[in-house]
């Protein structure tokens, strides 16, 4: 931490739903230690396992990247998935390309992408078709 | 109201947890976890038919402290013990979910969400 930042990294499993949501998890208990306010860890942890579910269904996995410090929570999920053709209609709430499996397991009602930006405070994602998907979330907090 | 008047009113069973003094002023009914993410409120009560362990680590991420499984469902020991460890109340009733949820509203469940 000698810039001031607490960086952590994840893997992500691909296709495996029962572990989706560990590396969010982790990251919320970091955050509940480093005593931040409850309201930004809500929008932190909800924003980046909508990002983590992302990666999984989608993305065939990837990896978490987090940085914590001087008031700002940046979450980077990048995947080596198919990528969004387009990422315009994708951001729209209902649409899905989500199969009937993931839908089984209560996602895929195309809420995930409006649910990031409904909660992140900055939101950047870089997509191409065939290479992956970068999801960059910024939260930040009142510095203590 | 209190989780235990809830318990009384879906004549519930505890599955686990059973903060029975946990107070309720709100609640979401919804099997899709992207719409229950959507919501937000203080307090919820969550009743799905889903069993699955997404159901729990979604109430990890939305602070929810208290499910009901609904149409009698029950989650499996791995789900269970998932909510256990978040601390997270789990109870089932035979209601289906719009049954369960008017019997909620009627007695006084009536926050709303974002919507």
């Amino acid at each position: 931490m000698a810039d001031g930042l607490m960086k952590l990294h994840y893997e992500i499993p691909a296709d495996d739903l029962t572990y989706a949501g560990e590396a969010s998890s982790s990251v919320k208990k970091v955050l509940v230690q480093l005593g931040i306010n409850p309201v930004q860890i809500k929008k932190a942890a909800v924003s980046m396992y909508e990002a983590e579910i992302n990666a999984v269904i989608h993305g065939h996995g990837g990896a978490a990247d987090i940085e914590i410090g001087n008031g700002r929570i940046f979450i980077c999920i990048e995947d080596k998935g198919p990528g969004i053709p387009d990422l315009e209609l994708a951001m729209q709430e209902g649409w899905s390309t989500a199969s009937d499996e993931v839908r089984e397991m209560g996602f895929g009602a195309g809420m995930g992408l409006p649910n990031i930006k409904r909660y992140a405070d900055k939101l950047d994602i870089e997509t191409e078709t065939g290479k992956g998907t970068k999801v960059m979330i910024t939260v930040m907090y009142p510095n203590t | 109201m209190r989780l235990s008047e809830v318990t009384k009113i879906l004549e519930a069973e505890i599955l686990t947890g059973g903060q029975m003094d946990m107070e309720i002023e709100s609640a979401c009914g919804s099997d899709l976890m992207s719409d229950v993410m959507a919501y937000v409120k203080e307090n919820v009560l969550l009743l799905t038919g889903l069993v699955t362990p997404q159901v729990i680590r979604t109430a990890e991420m939305m602070d929810i402290k208290a499910i009901v499984f609904v149409r009698g469902k029950t989650p499996g020991q791995n789900v269970l013990e998932l909510a256990q460890e978040k601390g997270i109340s789990v109870l089932r009733t035979c209601d289906p979910m719009f049954i369960a949820c008017g019997k909620l509203y009627s007695a006084g469940i009536t926050g709303k969400g974002v919507w």
